[in-house]
């Protein structure tokens, strides 16, 4: 069964082509990285996914659902979470409040105006931070932890949820060569259960961590294949060095 | 907890040794806190500036009093009717504002305001316009200051205590997180717009609740208090008193009255003093007087 099916997919941002035509088809339980340039619509293409953008034209289908027109929030229901390129927490609340607020929002109790909010909340979000590592941090604002621990937060909220598909945007930026490894093992760790989709600009860093690699480039798919055929090929030079 | 109680245990004992004039103040008071945290439950916890808020004050107390002219219903029945009337115009009211946040909420929650405010200015037939609908009445007789503070005490505090419980919750909660990354709600599986509509609705109920209180007091109603200059005293006594907080808007709304009632008698121009109050609030307390305070009195003791 496919995760993640897209056809034909297409968003420009006043005339110019973000997303030109893009088809692209990840099968349940694989790890798939999309490199491209600064530029090649790949966090654009996330957004499609989510939700956050709408598309022009194409199809989405999540698990063999077609979601597009789908409201963001009803696409998480179905199993998608996300990761962002650029850290989007809630910096004065604790880590253990942010991943509280992630079990929220798929738990029934989000509607419930004059309850308190139960203790298993924040037990459970002290279960998943310490599976990332970062239990000993639990009761600190966001604001006083390390760029390095944001990154993990961030995927640790994403995990939080049991995703069925997990969007990672460039969950290595930014960080130091320790943090990276420590992000990268957190990331290799993550259940077969889980698709994993993950976008990465700087080819290097990130290959040994995907079966298949999708190329971007100006919006389109130009390469896709296994890590050897993708590396081998021609085109991939061309967009990463120019000849 | 302990400060909210001496509090609650001071306004019990205060109409004891104060004279009506300070009496009817203190009600006046309440009145405009049940107001002024209902804005808060948008501005500070929903991040929504509103400029309308007035709209349901004005509804509710507008829909009561004509209920009893009119059709010479009794307050048992008037002042349901006025609130159900009210939060069902503020559900409508609520699909055209939220189709924007920021400076679009509020120019639309202005202009919705701005259309009730017109209609009980011109429909002169049913609201008597400029007049104001006069030959009100309390209920259950209660025209004395004394008895009818008691009346207003117990409806503020528990307005205030399901205003502090609504945001205390999970849902309180998630509307926090939609007011600081409405995005990344979505994306975490929140209904954001459905979050900021029920928040919405439920502002204009406790809105609606100080419409009533308010018209019971003055006992006559008149379309300036549906107008954008009271919408915009209760926004400016939220953010004077600090948004976001629970105490902050009830200081902010004490604040204003004082110096509205207390002020006006011994200077004309009070609003020109109001005026140099919140310059000077945002200036030096730009969080507003509660957190302002607390900020002030941390580094005080951190001092000695």
């Amino acid at each position: 069964m496919a995760a993640l099916q897209i056809t034909n997919l297409r968003k420009a941002f006043g005339g110019l082509p973000a997303i030109n035509g893009v088809s692209l088809e990840v099968a349940a339980g694989e790890r798939r990285l999309i490199i491209g340039p600064n530029g090649a619509g790949k966090t654009t293409l996330f957004n499609l996914i989510t939700g956050d953008l709408p598309a022009d034209a194409g199809t989405v289908s999540l698990f063999e659902k077609q979601i597009q027109g789908m409201p963001t929030h009803r696409r998480a229901h179905l199993g998608l979470a996300r990761t962002y390129q650029i850290i989007t927490l809630f910096p004065k609340d604790t880590l253990e409040h942010n991943v509280a607020l992630s079990l929220l929002g798929l738990s029934g109790a989000r509607w419930n105006a004059f309850g308190s909010l139960n203790r298993s909340f924040y037990e459970e979000a002290e279960r998943v931070l310490q599976l990332v590592g970062l239990g000993h941090l639990a009761q600190r604002p966001v604001a006083q932890v390390a760029y390095g621990d944001r990154r993990r937060l961030e995927i640790a909220m994403a995990l939080a949820q049991k995703p069925r598909l997990l969007l990672l945007d460039e969950p290595l930026a930014g960080l130091s060569r320790e943090e990276r490894a420590a992000v990268k093992q957190l990331i290799a760790g993550i259940p077969r259960e889980v698709t994993v989709v993950m976008i990465e600009h700087d080819m290097d860093t990130a290959l040994d961590m995907a079966e298949r690699i999708t190329v971007l480039h100006y919006g389109s798919v130009i390469v896709e294949g296994t890590r050897g055929e993708v590396v081998a090929d021609p085109k991939t030079r061309e967009v990463y060095l120019g000849h | 907890m302990k400060a909210w109680l001496l509090t609650i245990a001071f306004f019990v004992v205060f109409p004891f040794t104060a004279g009506e004039f300070y009496i009817n103040l203190a009600s006046q008071i309440f009145i405009f806190a049940i107001f002024t945290a209902s804005i808060n439950l948008l501005l500070g916890y929903g991040g929504l500036p509103t400029l309308g808020h007035s709209a349901y004050l004005g509804l509710a107390a507008y829909l009561s009093a004509l209920a009893g002219l009119k059709l010479g219903l009794g307050h048992a029945i008037a002042a349901p009717a006025a609130i159900v009337g009210t939060t069902l115009i503020a559900a409508a009211f609520g699909l055209v504002a939220l189709r924007a946040t920021g400076l679009g909420f509020l120019m639309l929650t202005l202009a919705l305001s701005q259309v009730l405010w017109g209609t009980a200015y011109r429909w002169v037939s049913m609201t008597d316009g400029d007049n104001g609908l006069r030959g009100l009445s309390r209920p259950f007789g209660m025209d004395d200051a004394f008895s009818f503070y008691f009346f207003v005490f117990i409806v503020a505090v528990f307005a205030i205590w399901m205003m502090a419980r609504y945001v205390a919750s999970p849902l309180g909660i998630a509307l926090r997180g939609t007011r600081d990354q409405p995005r990344r709600m979505a994306a975490l599986g929140h209904d954001v717009w459905m979050i900021r509509w029920v928040t919405f609705i439920y502002a204009a109920f406790w809105g609606g609740v100080s419409g009533l209180m308010f018209v019971y007091y003055h006992k006559y109603i008149h379309p300036v208090s549906l107008s954008l200059a009271y919408s915009a005293e209760g926004l400016l006594a939220v953010i004077a008193g600090g948004s976001g907080t629970l105490a902050g808007p009830l200081v902010g709304a004490a604040i204003v009255m004082l110096l509205k009632n207390y002020v006006s008698a011994y200077i004309e121009r009070w609003n020109m003093l109001l005026g140099f109050v919140f310059v000077f609030i945002v200036v030096f307390m730009p969080e507003g007087v509660v957190p302002g305070l607390k900020r002030l009195w941390l580094r005080f003791r951190s001092r000695t």
